[in-house]
């Protein structure tokens, strides 16, 4: 096992809780500063208040591969609007100052090497930030900012994918620490009907490598998707269904539709 | 003469990077991609480095590079171009003349017996001007292969004479509408599609670009030019040409004449960017001359992005250069020092397309007008002892519309388009 297993942090505290309850972890995702900055403040305590175990915050790019039109959407509106990697982490800051769930980030390669591994992993332990999730570094090419991160405190956390191999399984497991990011689907984020046939089947092939949690994400959407997966995995991120609802619902009825989502996601997680 | 389509740098430089051995070309390259892609990338390692020491394959391409592509490509000596320039002697390699129009044709027609090979039925590919999507829907056709080319709408507007012409041999012409609807949206889109499809689908790059094994990859498919341009250099002057210029996107022409060179020291390198407006505007997409390195389509490379690390939007009048990226080996061919890179701005490039259709009969791509403008701006301070080796990557056609527009002209009704000098 490598030092990385060693690295604690509230992430880490958060899921062996959720763990030892039987309760799914619900991450809830938002866009940073999508439709604008204020919302991504109120937003953060309220997903906290009705449920959220971790809130993960998407730090917005130009040119984000792994997403689907829902998530590029709310990026490219976040963009728009101003917002940049910096603005990202003032609004974690104000989050983990407001709610006890752990922020963890969300962020494509280019931003966080542009600003420079060792001076992002410093900003986001100031501003305690737990975890930090990046779709297009895979292991290969991770070890700089992975040091970076554990040496600020913070998980690096990678993804497998269901095309993974046994042997990248392996390997990821092997370096892994905070949760497994494990991808519901080969495709890009956004919200589907029906989970796939062969998940269960992935996620048994990831729990017979690692003791590491399990949280699934891609096309998590329902409450009834959380109730599958709660046999399989430690917890489930729903990213993508939260942007369509904010999307579709009027402005002034924003903060009830999100908290009467969250809610209902909530109930689908407890083990009792 | 003889084809060879196996090569390796000669020797002087055996420090060069073998990207087979990490994917790394020194701190550039990699594979920035999405786990799911991982595997993928895994297999397409295994299969092209079996493909490129396996004789039959090799024997296959040359023989479509032949019998298909019109290969070798002549190296035409431009008297009258060396003429009017009064300096060094400048020769070009005439990749205008294989089939297409082109130097796209030697990729896809690579990357196309691979996937057959692998047993890939669904091409992806995606376009900015269309050449590579007309290289990917031609080889496809002839290969019976399903072919789904993305395109940004933008380009699809402009680029209409592609557009059907991609139709017409078959292939499925995908428009994208996020971004900026250019190129870069279009290669975003293509790698969403394989993410998605991963099994039963190959995506077809069209440049230098992208994650290992594509950068090595394009270059092995593109080195017939070099390696042809080489001996022809040395068939019809008795030595090897004093400095080799090509245009640079992506890069893929660029490197394909650039690598066979790289063991021969004394042969200057020059790879020319697109300076759009000028390099010191927003206008342009020299991202080797103005860039700084960065991470974008799954590869480490020079980019154009602000200093939040978004990718900027590009432009120049040739919607082949029209990228913020650049192929990994160039971004460590220009920090070595091995070769540089320089910019030409439109208005210059427009009038080197100009004085090559005039002086030689040639009317050159616009990507391509980029390394003739340098040329002429070189080879005067020459000596005529001095061999200037130009890569005329493109024909001109698919620009007539857009230079036509430039001059004000339009189509049809100014009959007096040429004869201007």
């Amino acid at each position: 096992m490598s030092a990385a297993v060693t690295l604690r942090n509230g992430l880490d505290e958060r899921l062996q809780a959720t763990r030892a309850n039987g309760d799914m972890a619900l991450v809830m995702y938002l866009t940073a500063g999508f439709p604008d900055a204020d919302s991504t403040l109120r937003w953060g305590p309220l997903l906290a208040q009705n449920g959220a175990s971790i809130i993960e915050l998407g730090i917005p790019f130009s040119d984000p591969l792994g997403d689907g039109p829902t998530i590029q959407r709310s990026s490219q509106a976040a963009l728009d609007a101003g917002m940049t990697l910096r603005g990202s982490l003032d609004l974690a800051t104000a989050i983990h100052a407001d709610v006890d769930a752990p922020v963890v980030l969300m962020s494509y390669c280019n931003p966080l090497f542009r600003m420079g591994v060792k001076e992002f992993a410093t900003a986001a332990a100031l501003a305690g930030v737990t975890g930090v999730i990046v779709p297009d570094l895979p292991i290969e090419e991770s070890s700089e900012l992975a040091t970076a991160l554990a040496a600020a405190g913070i998980h690096l956390i990678f993804l497998l994918s269901p095309a993974s191999t046994e042997e990248r399984i392996r390997r990821t497991a092997e370096i892994a620490s905070g949760f497994i990011y494990c991808m519901a689907l080969t495709g890009v984020t956004g919200a589907r009907a029906n989970l796939s046939e062969g998940l269960p089947d992935f996620l048994a092939r990831v729990r017979a490598c690692t003791d590491v949690p399990l949280i699934v994400g891609f096309g998590v959407s329902k409450p009834e998707h959380i109730k599958r997966l709660s046999a399989h995995a430690d917890g489930a991120v729903v990213a993508s269904a939260l942007v369509d609802l904010v999307e579709r619902t009027p402005v002034d009825a924003r903060d009830a539709a999100i908290s009467a989502f969250v809610r209902e996601l909530h109930a689908s997680c407890s083990g009792s | 003469m003889v084809i060879q389509s196996s090569q390796q740098p000669a020797s002087g430089a055996s420090s060069y990077p073998d990207p087979m051995i990490d994917g790394h070309f020194g701190s550039y390259g990699g594979q920035f991609v999405p786990e799911t892609l991982m595997p993928a990338l895994g297999e397409l390692v295994a299969a092209f480095g079996e493909a490129r020491s396996d004789p039959e394959f090799t024997r296959k391409l040359a023989d479509f590079e032949r019998t298909y592509s019109g290969r070798p490509t002549p190296v035409h000596y431009a008297r009258r171009l060396t003429e009017r320039l009064g300096g060094a002697q400048v020769y070009l390699k005439r990749e205008d003349l294989a089939h297409t129009g082109a130097h796209k044709i030697n990729n896809a027609l690579g990357q196309g017996l691979l996937a057959q090979h692998m047993g890939k039925k669904r091409i992806i590919a995606e376009t900015g001007a269309g050449q590579h999507g007309v290289a990917a829907a031609t080889v496809c056709a002839m290969l019976g292969l399903q072919c789904i080319v993305y395109m940004g709408e933008g380009d699809i507007r402009r680029q209409a004479l592609n557009v059907f012409r991609m139709k017409l041999m078959g292939a499925e012409v995908r428009p994208v509408y996020s971004g900026t609807a250019t190129l870069k949206d279009a290669k975003n889109e293509a790698i969403r599609d394989w993410v998605t499809n991963v099994n039963d689908t190959y995506y077809m790059i069209g440049s230098a670009l992208g994650p290992h094994p594509y950068p090595i990859m394009v270059r092995h498919f593109q080195s017939v030019i070099g390696i042809e341009a080489r001996t022809q250099m040395l068939e019809s002057t008795g030595k090897l040409p004093d400095t080799v210029i090509a245009c640079v996107g992506g890069g893929s022409n660029a490197i394909g004449i650039f690598y066979p060179f790289i063991g021969d020291a004394d042969v200057q390198l020059i790879g020319v960017e697109a300076a759009g407006a000028g390099v010191a505007t927003d206008k342009h997409c020299a991202t080797l001359v103005a860039g700084s390195p960065g991470v974008l389509h799954g590869t480490r490379s020079y980019l154009l992005h602000d200093a939040d690390g978004q990718v900027m939007e590009t432009h120049s009048i040739s919607a082949g250069l029209d990228y913020p990226g650049v192929g990994p080996e160039h971004s460590f061919l220009k920090d070595s020092g091995r070769a540089t890179y320089v910019a030409i701005d439109d208005r210059t490039a427009v009038g080197a397309l100009h004085l090559l259709s005039e002086t030689e009969g040639i009317i050159p791509a616009l990507e391509s007008a980029h390394a003739i403008a340098y040329a002429a701006e070189l080879a005067p301070s020459l000596s005529r002892s001095h061999a200037v080796l130009v890569n005329v990557s493109g024909r001109g056609d698919k620009d007539m519309e857009t230079v036509s527009r430039e001059l004000g002209l339009t189509l049809g009704i100014d009959a007096d388009a040429g004869g201007r000098r």
